[in-house]
């Protein structure tokens, strides 16, 4: 028997938000009958652009329901923006934590919501559009996922993966496709220095090599995928000055963008002080 | 909160006569059957009538009996004995809904160069016995078939198969360990080689068995050691096990057909009960060629841990096919095999029932799971009219 924590069971036995909205603004659909789970969200926003209610269809285990469940409590009240921070690790720590074995039912409820949160913005679901994506074929997890899921959770094993993302849980025959992926990742890991934070007082010097460094390798890259980018414009002392760009300019969410991910990686990997500003240039 | 304990083909209540029977012998009799002296004599002689009790309840002689630790040592060595002795030969027949002591084993054979046959079943779960008998070859070294199916209860054609490779000189192995108990089985008609029985599943103890290996029958010991067991199973007797195996045994057998009657008119009613009440529901396996206590049925579009710990709410235990519950992500083999669509198989749910089961069990069963499965099928995004497509899972 798996061994749940009352608030799984709680979720399970009398789950909220159970059901469908007719007149939902979003819809997010993941899984099949067939992997054995499924989860179906509805979202509908308020005249202020937050969520006012979230319910779900879910077709699955214990652990798949209270997912689900305490999904759409932690998604009330909330702006998309802010919802598209959450993670399968914040769902599973919401329910007092899963069984291991039992961590892709809080990536499902993760992917679930990505797929809403798609739907609103008005982009097409993702669909794997060439074989080559999918690494399971038993239960159709692509490329992308397993990245995300090692990336998401410092996996480093393979039995992980199969837990988080069912991967290599049926033929078997994809685990050699995930030892390689669990391999590159690792290789980028330990080829990125790890700047050092904090060990002794930083150099003005080394403070903007770094700075510059996470943000053309670390943020710069992710902005620019959604058709965003970043220039670097001073550094005085922890101050960092910077300006956006493209799609990021002018976007509603740029200052959440700023806050929560430039300066909240410029603190991470850098220095713990730093305060990110935008101004014009 | 009461128990309702439906998941008998999982393990059973050791009766409380085999407890009794026990007791003695961990505490004031802990001699070694195998010393010198009169005190470790009386647990010999105990051993020697457990024996006998066991040979008597399957028709054979007592020598022909060898305790093991249970189901799954009884299939390693007799399918070892048989590949062991006969290192010619290199082909090996079995189903594909055996119990993993013995598909492992197979498996495992199988990548170290056998050859295996691997038999599948009806939509029913039922043995082709055509198939069967072109596969059988001149090196066949064993079959293997269980007498009837831990999931769906389905019996299979034993004996005639048994038949066509004694035939044949080809040795045969049955893993008997769901059927001992339910339905009457005599090794004097059943021409098999190896039958493998267990303690835990006749209200016996957890940990004991035997293996009946028939006389002049090849046997290769399997754990090595000291000469207990006629030199055939190393190792200081279980002698607690062995002596509530032999009680167990006696109790299984006293009236046996009046206690299967009652057990199957219960699983009936709460058969007809339920696909009455719940719709889109269906029985897994034949029905007619079963044993008495197990019933599996299929709740589409729901999943089968779930159900399962709804019932728990109400203290009702039985098991499900569904991958969630297998500790593996994969669905029942055996229900695949069948080709039981997803649909069904991840709704599985096992009832098996017990001389112990009463009618107020069923009653709460019958009372409690049309609700729970209306609930889940209405947190479902699945329905009749709404029937997704599936992922490639399941091989």
């Amino acid at each position: 028997m798996w061994e749940y924590t009352d608030k799984v069971k709680e979720h399970f036995i009398n789950p909220k938000n159970s059901g469908l909205i007719e007149d939902a603004d979003a819809v997010g659909e993941v899984g099949s009958l067939a992997c054995g789970d499924a989860l179906k969200l509805y979202i509908k926003l308020d005249d202020e652009g937050k969520i006012k209610d979230a319910r779900f269809k879910t077709f699955g285990c214990a652990s798949a329901i209270a997912s689900s469940s305490v999904l759409t409590e932690m998604l009330k009240g909330k702006t998309p923006e802010e919802a598209s921070k959450i993670t399968n690790r914040d769902i599973a720590r919401e329910l007092g934590g899963l069984p291991k074995e039992k961590m892709h039912c809080s990536v499902m409820g993760q992917q679930a919501l990505d797929a809403a949160l798609r739907n609103l913005r008005g982009e097409p679901p993702l669909v794997q559009d060439h074989e080559g994506d999918v690494v399971c074929e038993c239960f159709g997890v692509t490329e992308d996922q397993i990245r995300g899921a090692i990336a998401g959770n410092d996996l480093t094993t393979v039995e992980d993966v199969t837990h988080f993302t069912k991967a290599g849980g049926g033929c078997t025959d994809c685990v050699p496709d995930i030892e390689r992926i669990l391999h590159e990742l690792k290789e980028s890991r330990t080829s990125r220095p790890e700047p050092v934070k904090a060990d002794r007082p930083m150099t003005n010097i080394r403070r903007m090599q770094l700075v510059t460094k996470v943000i053309d390798e670390e943020i710069r890259p992710n902005l620019k995928k959604d058709g965003g980018d970043i220039d670097l414009v001073d550094i005085d002392g922890t101050r960092v000055m910077v300006a956006l760009r493209g799609a990021c300019s002018g976007c509603p969410s740029s200052q959440l963008t700023l806050k929560d991910f430039v300066e909240k990686k410029l603190r991470d990997r850098v220095d713990e002080k730093i305060l990110v500003e935008e101004v014009n240039s | 909160m009461n128990i309702t304990y439906l998941d008998n083909n999982a393990t059973t209540r050791t009766d409380p006569e085999v407890v009794k029977e026990m007791q003695p012998y961990f505490g004031e009799f802990y001699g070694n059957p195998s010393s010198m002296h009169s005190f470790g004599g009386r647990v010999q002689k105990k051993i020697a009538q457990a024996r006998e009790k066991v040979a008597a309840g399957i028709g054979c002689l007592p020598r022909e009996i060898i305790f093991t630790s249970g189901g799954t040592e009884g299939d390693n060595s007799a399918i070892f004995s048989a590949t062991d002795s006969q290192p010619d030969k290199k082909h090996l027949i079995t189903t594909r809904v055996e119990h993993p002591a013995v598909l492992s084993t197979m498996k495992n054979l199988e990548s170290g160069g056998y050859h295996v046959t691997w038999l599948g079943v009806d939509e029913k779960g039922r043995l082709d016995m055509q198939e069967y008998l072109d596969n059988l070859r001149k090196d066949t070294a064993l079959v293997s078939v269980m007498y009837a199916n831990n999931e769906t209860g389905v019996i299979f054609p034993v004996r005639e198969m048994a038949q066509a490779a004694k035939e044949r000189g080809i040795l045969f192995h049955t893993d008997a360990v769901q059927a001992i108990g339910k339905i009457p089985l005599d090794t004097r008609n059943l021409p098999v080689d190896y039958l493998v029985l267990s303690g835990h599943k006749i209200h016996g103890p957890k940990g004991v068995g035997a293996v009946f290996v028939r006389k002049k029958s090849p046997f290769r010991p399997y754990i090595m050691g000291g000469h207990q067991e006629n030199g055939r199973r190393a190792g200081t007797e279980n002698t607690t096990g062995i002596i509530g195996l032999g009680r167990a045994m006696e109790l299984a057998l006293a009236d046996m057909e009046l206690k299967n009657k009652k057990m199957s008119d219960l699983r009936d009613k709460l058969e007809l009960g339920l696909l009455k009440a719940v719709p889109n529901a269906q029985i897994n396996g034949e029905t007619l060629n079963r044993l008495p206590n197990t019933l599996n049925i299929s709740f589409s579009y729901v999943e089968g841990e779930a159900i399962l710990l709804m019932l728990d709410e109400f203290g009702v235990c039985a098991s499900s096919g569904s991958a969630c519950t297998s500790g593996s992500l994969e669905p029942s083999h055996v229900l695949r095999a069948m080709g039981v669509p997803f649909t069904h198989v991840h709704g599985s749910v096992r009832f098996s029932l017990s001389r112990y089961t009463t009618s107020d069990d069923i009653d709460l069963v019958l009372e409690k799971l049309p609700g729970i499965i209306q609930k889940l099928r209405e947190m479902s995004p699945f329905s009749e009219q709404n029937e997704p497509i599936g992922c490639k899972t399941g091989n």
